[in-house]
């Protein structure tokens, strides 16, 4: 009997068809349907997402969110009023107005100022312990949101990340690895799938897959570790990735020239953009990385002619355009990087690296926008009020997203890990 | 027309087709060789410690080599040690296809062609191994030796992205010519590191006074040399300090002065920019300047920081061990602080430790402490006898590296499965559990490996290109993967790490088009139109050439089925096969 089926004459459904028969593991999980589905469409409207902005390098949120005019440590930066009650940079005039949706946390205090660890630290609720690798953001919250991205019949992978690394799933396996993308919205080696792979026709693929899902499938039963399973786990995503017309969300050029203009024309804008299609798309978790805040030198001249315009631009065209569209109530937006930086001013007009008193910005998904929570001391220096670190943040976010903060995972090797590492909630923000 | 191949693959090969199956017959006595290779005896091992435990679980006889290098011996006894002391019986001996297939990867970043792997196997049963390690660490593969451990340590030193930006004041081809002459010269470890650290010069090839190694330090001493401190303690002593710059260790026995007066020695170290029409940098040079001191006070200049309370501490030369300098002077006359500076570093105990322990993790999947270069007592080591005691040898051998890489290559724990065995199921460092390398652990070839290993597997990788050609189409290639993320530590992850982008590579990338490509001249349409081969031994070539064994039973028959369904095109199905060959687990797994 033929191992292969008889593929002649197929339509595009058989094949998808055919080639879930030829998974590299079998998953009951695959989902070749598309958001197609009428029910799916009631689900998508209120589906819960989030989107974090990651600052990479360390931001001087000292210049930024919590401004110390006069203060010896103040910089050159003046402050500006808000449509919340939060002042903010005078560089910041666009996100000026969307500061009612926004809360800005200034009692932040972490120990991690070391670039690698700061950013796990963030992304995990976690310091690095040899002995574990601790899942992040994206991956915790797509692997609490499964069950909804199963009724969306998402194809792509519920975590995204734009333009950066991002921190890995840890102990959650790489179904919940982040898809790193650039924000070109070129998936590359993405062909066309629409009526075959490049130069090689759909029937012929199927069998190809066929082939290689016997290769995978003896490795895999050879027992030889975790590493061949994620191989077999992976290669069957990429599959349903290639077959998706869920892809089109990833293409920002479809936006219309007055759309792109609005996130900015450049690579962080165009991340933004992409995330905001993603969340509609039902992807629920989107990293979209804005480097370039490791400020030792120039400091202010970076921030005002580059990184805050940038920023400013794209990040308010992301709150009103989710505001907009109705999306802002169930998508939770986190801003943040590895750690804030120095108060004092070194001898290069740069501020160096600085954990013990910075600050972040959440809004969305119910989170009270409008607000800054917690308060520093007259120069910056020192937190005054009850301090929050990555956990209470991880936490906060948990809630907002209706994540139950009781959830606890075991890791492989057995190890209970409570969610968020068991942080308390920005209580300030659901008041 | 019936296509030959088709009837012949169904059942395997028929007793005709045979006698016109040279390559077949090479290898036909895979099996039984290395079922024999089972029984080489080498090492007692120790008694059982505990009478009640379960009927004896190690056996007694080693499955590595037989070797009469001590080293090795002592590798397999520390190991067995602690499977007994942990109550599990090790994997059973890996085949001589896989040894093989690994043993080229580690030591040349590719795997065998099918004539290597021929020639490996018609070496006797009990002499193959070691024969094969000395070519591998011999003069006939010094080049290919020199090309990957120029890669692998270029890639420790500066990153997959060091020197490839605009601005960049790294010149990585210049880094990779003095590091490629260290390797093909086989230059001891200690001498490497002392050239690397104390390194003065320029950093361009072909200009005066050029000295590639000052690569290492020039992109690093930007903001006070705080990197060249990082790095230096980290990749050459595995100390990770950095995080003591701003106080002292929350969790080692770290303090933030020793970071700044480790700093200290990097204080005469100018990094002087040569350009070219304007502002474009073309080169830098490397050279140890006066230091005045932030105190302004040459002859005993110190440096200033801060400690988390505010209050300001002075800082002066003092190594980690505590070894001060004979003068606290900045003039670099009356002292060169980086020149003692590398002294101190390559005389220090912590040196073959941290190689050790890298290389050991580099063959082994895992080293003797998670990560490698945060060693320290805050993070002991698995086999802390064993790390001793091959640091010990490394160091009497005059640091040769090639040694180190025989002992570990000849060892026992290198001879294993990667299949787990019924015994060793909590052996697992993946789950957090210390390694206890009772079988080889599964990890997937980096992105360089798997470039490597495909121009190899295709037969393509002696085309007429130069070498430094040849790097750069490889390093074109490779830039697709790195992620960096433009921190003063220059930090950066690669999306070459088992997921999605790393797939869509293998599936559709234009490498892959390549390797599998039909055009005449092409690996497939040789192997393809090979009057010597017929279908079967063709299809037995690319499972030889990509995966280092034969394909199985039900592997020969679904190629059979494709020959048919391919009718009149045999070359359609060799490409349908080679594909998915390429595109498996077995296939970018090193195991």
């Amino acid at each position: 009997m033929s191992q292969f089926a008889r593929p002649r004459g197929m339509t595009r459904r058989h094949f998808l068809e055919h080639l879930a028969a030829a998974s590299a593991l079998a998953l009951p999980a695959m989902s070749f349907t598309g958001a197609l589905a009428a029910h799916a469409d009631d689900l998508k409207k209120r589906h819960k997402a989030a989107i974090l902005l990651w600052m990479g390098g360390g931001p001087a949120t000292i210049d930024i969110w919590d401004l110390k005019p006069g203060a010896p440590t103040g910089g050159t930066f003046k402050p500006i009023a808000t449509s919340g009650n939060e002042q903010i940079c005078e560089h910041l005039p666009l996100m000026a107005k969307q500061m009612e949706h926004l809360a800005i946390v200034r009692s932040m205090s972490t120990r991690e100022a070391d670039h690698n660890r700061g950013r796990y630290y963030l992304h995990t609720g976690y310091v690095p312990n040899p002995n574990i690798e601790h899942p992040g953001y994206g991956s915790v919250i797509s692997h609490m949101l499964a069950e909804q991205t199963k009724q969306l019949h998402l194809d792509i992978p519920p975590f995204v990340a734009v333009g950066g690394g991002s921190v890995g799933p840890g102990f959650l396996g790489m179904t919940y690895a982040p898809f790193v993308v650039n924000s070109d919205g070129n998936v590359r080696n993405l062909p066309g799938m629409e009526k075959g792979h490049g130069e090689v026709d759909a029937d012929r693929l199927a069998q190809r897959m066929q082939t290689l899902a016997s290769l995978e499938k003896s490795f895999v039963k050879q027992d030889r570790g975790q590493s061949a399973i994620d191989h077999a786990n992976v290669l069957d995503r990429t599959v349903s990735l290639m077959t998706s017309k869920q892809m089109e969300a990833f293409k920002v050029s479809k936006e219309s020239e007055a759309v792109r203009d609005r996130y900015g024309k450049n690579s962080f804008g165009r991340g933004c953009l992409m995330a905001r299609r993603l969340v509609e798309q039902g992807v629920p978790f989107v990293e979209v990385d804005l480097n370039g805040w490791d400020t030792h030198s120039n400091n202010f001249k970076t921030l005002a002619d580059t990184k805050l315009p940038e920023l400013d631009k794209a990040m308010s065209a992301l709150v009103s355009d989710l505001k907009e569209r109705g999306l802002l109530e169930d998508t939770a937006i986190i801003w943040m990087g590895e750690f804030g930086r120095t108060p004092r001013v070194n001898g290069n007009s740069g501020r160096d690296h600085w954990a013990r008193s910075w600050s972040i910005v959440l809004g969305g998904a119910g989170m009270k926008g409008g607000i800054a929570v917690g308060k520093t001391n007259a120069d910056g220096t020192e937190v005054e009020t009850e301090p929050y670190a990555a956990q209470d943040v991880m936490a906060t976010v948990c809630k907002a997203l209706g994540i139950s903060l009781d959830t606890t995972f075991t890791s492989r090797s057995g190890r209970p890990m409570k969610i968020a590492n068991g942080g308390k909630v920005i209580k300030e923000l659901f008041a | 027309m019936a296509s030959q191949g088709s009837i012949a693959l169904r059942h395997g090969l028929s007793p005709a087709r045979r006698d016109r199956c040279a390559r077949m017959r090479e290898v036909a006595g895979f099996l039984l060789l290395m079922l024999a290779g089972l029984t080489v005896a080498a090492l007692e091992s120790q008694a059982c410690a505990d009478d009640k435990s379960p009927a004896p679980v190690v056996t007694k006889k080693t499955v590595g080599p037989k070797t009469d290098f001590p080293q090795v011996a002592q590798i397999n006894q520390q190991i067995r040690a602690q499977w007994e002391a942990s109550k599990i019986a090790p994997s059973p001996a890996a085949s001589d296809g896989e040894w093989c297939r690994r043993a080229f990867l580690d030591v040349l970043g590719r795997i065998p062609t099918v004539d290597e792997l021929k020639q490996f196997m018609d070496d006797p049963v009990r002499e193959r191994k070691t024969r094969l390690v000395d070519r591998l660490l011999g003069e006939d593969y010094v080049e290919d030796y020199a090309r990957n451990w120029t890669t692998l340590w270029t890639n420790i030193l500066i990153g997959r992205s060091g020197g490839t930006e605009r601005r960049s004041l790294v010149n990585r081809e210049g880094l990779q010519q003095a590091l490629r002459r260290s390797f093909q010269r086989n230059t001891p470890y200690d001498k490497l590191v002392f050239d690397l650290v104390g390194a003065t010069g320029v950093s361009k090839p072909g200009e005066e006074g050029f000295n590639g190694f000052v690569n290492f330090l020039a992109g690093n001493l930007e903001e006070n040399g705080v990197q060249a401190t990082a790095k230096t303690s980290q990749i050459f002593l595995g100390l990770q300090i950095q995080c003591t710059q701003c106080h002292n260790h929350p969790f080692n026995d770290w303090k933030q002065n020793q970071f700044w007066e480790m700093n200290a020695f990097f204080r005469q170290a100018r990094a002087l920019r040569h350009f070219a029409n304007g502002r474009q940098i073309e080169s830098v040079e490397l050279v140890n300047q006066d230091f005045s001191g932030e105190n302004n006070k040459p002859e005993e200049a110190v440096l200033f920081y801060e400690q988390r309370n505010g209050l300001q501490k002075v800082a002066l030369p003092v190594f980690v061990d505590g070894s001060k300098l004979k003068s606290d002077s900045g003039y670099v006359r009356d002292v060169d602080r980086r020149t003692e500076l590398a002294g101190l570093v390559v005389g220090s105990d912590y040196l073959a430790k941290a190689l050790v322990n890298r290389l050991w993790a580099h063959f082994l999947g895992y080293g003797f402490t998670k990560p490698i270069d945060d060693m320290g007592p805050h993070n002991p080591p698995s086999h802390p006898e064993l790390l001793d005691a091959l640091a010990t040898e490394f160091k009497t051998r005059s640091y040769n590296q090639k040694e180190l890489m025989r002992w570990i290559l000849l060892s026992e724990p290198y001879a294993l499965s990667s299949r787990v065995g019924p015994r060793n199921k909590k052996d697992d460092p993946a789950l957090g559990e210390k390694p206890l390398f009772s079988r080889f652990y599964l990890r997937q070839m980096p992105a360089e490996e798997l470039y490597e290993s495909l121009l190899v597997a295709t037969e393509a990788q002696n085309t007429q290109t130069s070498y430094e050609k040849r790097e750069s189409t490889k390093h074109d290639w490779l830039k697709q993967f790195v992620v960096a993320f433009g921190t003063d530590d220059n930090e950066e992850s690669t999306t070459f790490n088992g997921t999605i982008p790393q797939t869509l590579m293998m599936m559709n990338g234009d490498l892959i088009k390549k390797a599998t490509s039909v055009e005449k001249g092409g690996f497939l349409h040789r192997v393809s139109s090979d009057p010597k081969m017929n279908n079967a031994a063709k299809i037995n070539y690319l499972y030889l050439a990509a995966l280092a064994r034969k394909p199985t039973a039900q592997e020969i028959g679904l190629a059979n089925e494709l020959l048919l369904l391919r009718k009149g095109d045999p070359i359609a199905a060799l490409q349908d096969v080679w594909w998915a060959v390429l595109n498996s687990n077995e296939f970018i797994l090193n195991h």
